[in-house]
């Protein structure tokens, strides 16, 4: 049993286990008490002091998330003390901060702002260090800006990246007051390791970290009487948009998301869901072919185990970390990317619209995508295959900016064609959900049955562990993939890179005997993505994946091959899974680069 | 200069594989070559299995891990808010007439490096410098240029 310890805060009595901080005890006695370097997902720093307290009979004052709860504590939260020292933090922070909240994209968003609010921060007393300071604001990267004179120098961000994702692109340099967070010998953000994943950004209380908008360049396609608009938005964001229009996190908005979007202008509503079926049509034959060479042909050059390559802040992190591996990696586009080669070629033809006026924009719950966008070799279609990606934020700001009251919009349902989805697909959003979707469709490919799991639920690859083994033994063949008869197909899904970079480790070193791997950069899946709604925590995760499970149990086709729009492009266009158009449009190769 | 790989492979035998191994590392290219490169840095990285970006915070964070190249004899002077209202301005012109080079560059006889530093600890008795490891504080234009032309004897 745990044991317990009971203090008291403000005079209320209050029990808590063992090991939990002066802070937690004061949010059970019902106590805000505010923080800045704190954050759930990230080991205590203790370095920003506003979560101060004072405890009756002791000297100083405690930082309340870094001090753990002891036996018999009396603890002031508001004390006349505490008052004053918070206040002297909190201008002492904003004198050295370029406070132009007006022009500031946090502007509303911002806990640095909040603060200085509840305290009345009115003039500083301090003098204004920001014209000492040379800061500078990178915009070197498609997807983040980075504005070093909005810093408080949390560390948030670097422990995101160093405990998260262990990539560690950002790092803190220098000291005492030219402390600043740092790239490798402070190169632009974009020639360094960072994944582009975002992860930094949820996790960042202020305006310093942001991803690049692209409201602007949108609105003005929309307004554009000349060009044809066309949206599609993935699978995450439909679960989370909510949470930035006063919906609580779970909520499922996709009917409104459709209706929104309409009401915004786009001229067709389509859906990222259509591609992701497509994804599993091609990944998957693309996996039972490695495994027919390397089984039935006895080809020593294919490599396995495959993985997936629907994260582009994953693709990136093998690129940098693990280029020896990059074989490994499936050909397939991410859906974002098939959607857009397709939206300018087959879209086109069966629309008949002119490819040059359609200006193909994309509702991501990503910022990794962004970037995705921007790689050169994504123009199959002869254009900038996808135009412009919007964050899951961004959509909602344009909500807000054109005045819809969201909450009380009816439901729509997606356009056609390429609007047509499966749940297979929405559980994407979800981690487990690419490798659920892959076995529901490729199980049935070989065997000729459904998978053996009630509802089709696969449960094993679901939920939090950062990394989920299973196996599915094939039983049952029909007459093409009699080879596969009794393997045991091994399987293991990767979330966050740091689970990644582990199970990588694995396979470089031949300790890992899986055949098919499925890895997302972002915690959680794309659910937990960089573009996501701030704030993030585990309890606002699980509440995203219970809603995309729900999505999923709602939909009236559950697996890919069954989406009809699928067997349509294959028969007016495509032709078959790993066909030559397929390879023209949707499929791609990867680039080696530098380690920092 | 000794080879990138080399040096680090031998600090690395040396001193362990390991995170902790990583300020000694360092410091052993700077007692070799003067001063460390980004080459330096990502031999380190790949070998200790630490992020080339942590790395070079680490370097930034100690003012003898020169990134840069560097002279026999490196002033640093201090640049803090007390020395610059203390006069540190004068200080710096006095030694960049001196010398004929400005903050950031080296002799071309490669004997002196002029650089700024964060506050190096002395701030009752500013302005400050440091010239390699010694400490030189309450400077004038005239006891300061008395200092470096010693120095230039040398
Ligand atoms: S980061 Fe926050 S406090 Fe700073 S300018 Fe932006 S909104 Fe204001
Ligand atoms: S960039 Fe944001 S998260 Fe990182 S240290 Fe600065 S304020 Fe904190
Ligand atoms: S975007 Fe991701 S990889 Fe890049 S700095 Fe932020 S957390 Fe690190
Ligand atoms: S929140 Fe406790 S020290 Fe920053």
């Amino acid at each position: 049993m745990t044991k317990m310890i009971n203090l008291k805060i403000n005079d209320i009595p209050v029990t808590v286990e063992e090991g939990a901080t002066i802070l937690d005890a004061a949010k059970k006695a019902n106590f805000k008490v505010p923080t800045l370097c704190n954050h759930s997902d990230l080991c205590v720093a203790g370095n920003c002091r506003v979560c101060v307290v004072e405890q009756v009979g002791a000297r100083n004052l405690q930082a309340s998330c870094a001090v753990p709860a002891a036996e018999g504590m009396e603890i002031l939260t508001s004390s006349a003390k505490v008052r004053r020292a918070r206040k002297n933090i909190i201008e002492l922070l904003l004198s050295e901060h370029r406070t132009d909240c007006t022009k500031c994209y946090k502007n509303g968003k911002c806990e640095l702002q909040d603060l200085a609010t509840e305290y009345a921060v009115g003039d500083n007393i301090y003098i204004d260090l920001v014209p000492f300071n040379d800061y500078s604001v990178d915009l070197s990267s498609p997807s983040i800006m980075k504005d070093d004179s909005k810093c408080i120098r949390c560390q948030r961000c670097v422990r995101t990246c160093a405990e998260m994702q262990q990539v560690a692109a950002i790092a803190v340099a220098n000291k005492g007051s030219e402390q600043k967070i740092s790239t490798f010998f402070d190169k632009p953000m974009a020639n360094v390791v960072c994944t582009n994943c975002g992860q930094c950004i949820i996790r960042c209380p202020t305006g310093a970290l942001v991803e690049r908008n692209s409201i602007d360049e949108v609105f003005d396609a929309i307004y554009d009487p000349d060009k044809h608009v066309v949206v599609q938005t993935a699978p995450a964001v439909r679960i989370a948009l909510g949470e930035d229009l006063d919906f609580e996190p779970g909520e499922r908005v996709t009917g409104k998301l459709v209706t929104s979007l309409k009401l915004l202008g786009f001229d067709s509503v389509l859906d990222t869901d259509f591609t992701a079926d497509l994804t599993i049509m091609e990944e998957g034959t693309e996996l039972l072919t490695r495994l027919k060479k390397a089984l039935v042909d006895g080809d020593k050059d294919v490599a396995l185990p495959m993985t997936t390559s629907c994260s582009p802040g994953w693709i990136k992190f093998i690129e940098h970390k693990f280029p020896q591996l990059l074989s490994n990696v499936s050909t397939c586009k991410s859906p974002q990317q098939m959607f857009g080669a397709l939206a300018k070629t087959y879209y086109a033809q069966k629309r008949n619209i002119d490819p040059s006026k359609i200006v193909s924009v994309s509702i991501m719950p990503c910022t990794a995508k962004k970037y995705e966008a921007n790689r050169p070799e994504m123009r199959d279609s002869g254009y900038k295959d996808v135009d412009y990606v919007l964050t899951t934020r961004e959509l909602a700001r344009m909500i807000k900016q054109a005045g819809i009251d969201f909450k009380s919009l009816e439901d729509n349902n997606y356009d056609s064609i390429m609007g047509v989805s499966t749940g297979a697909a929405v559980i994407f959003g979800a981690t487990g959900g690419v490798m659920e979707a892959a076995i529901r469709t490729a199980y049935e490919i070989v065997t000729g049955k459904e998978v053996p799991f009630k509802n089709l639920n696969i449960t094993p690859v679901r939920g939090m562990e950062g990394v989920k083994e299973a196996s599915v033994k094939i039983e049952g063949c029909v007459e093409d993939w009699k080879f596969l008869e009794g393997v045991e197909l091994k399987v293991a899904i990767a979330h966050g890179l740091v689970n990644a970079n582990n199970v990588l480790q694995a396979v470089k070193n031949g300790k890992a005997d899986y055949h098919f791997i499925e890895i997302m950069a972002c915690p959680g899946g794309c659910l937990g993505g960089g573009g996501q709604p701030i704030p993030t925590s585990l309890e606002i995760r699980n509440k995203r994946t219970a809603a995309i499970y729900e999505e999923d149990m709602n939909m009236p086709f559950r697996k890919s091959h069954e989406n009809p729009e699928i067997k349509l492009i294959y028969e007016d266009f495509l032709g078959e899974p790993l066909g030559h158009k397929s390879h023209e449009l949707l499929h791609t190769h990867y680039t080696e680069r530098e380690a920092y | 200069m000794i080879q990138t790989k080399t040096i680090v492979q031998e600090l690395v035998k040396k001193h362990g594989n390991n995170r902790e191994s990583l300020i000694p590392v360092l410091q052993g290219i700077v007692e070799k070559n003067n001063y460390i490169t980004d080459e330096d840095i990502i031999e380190i990285a790949n070998t200790l299995d630490i992020s080339a970006g942590e790395i070079y915070g680490t370097t930034s964070f100690y003012t003898f891990l020169d990134t840069e190249k560097r002279g026999k004899y490196v002033i640093r002077v201090c640049k803090s808010i007390i020395a610059v209202m203390k006069g540190k301005a004068e200080i710096i012109k006095t030694i960049e007439n001196i010398l004929n080079i400005k903050v950031g560059e080296t002799t071309p006889d490669n004997k002196f490096s002029l650089l700024e530093a964060n506050d190096i600890g002395w701030s009752d008795k500013e302005p400050s410098m440091l010239i390699n490891e010694k400490v030189y504080t309450e400077l004038t234009p005239e006891k300061t240029t008395e200092i470096i032309e010693s120095y230039l004897r040398d």
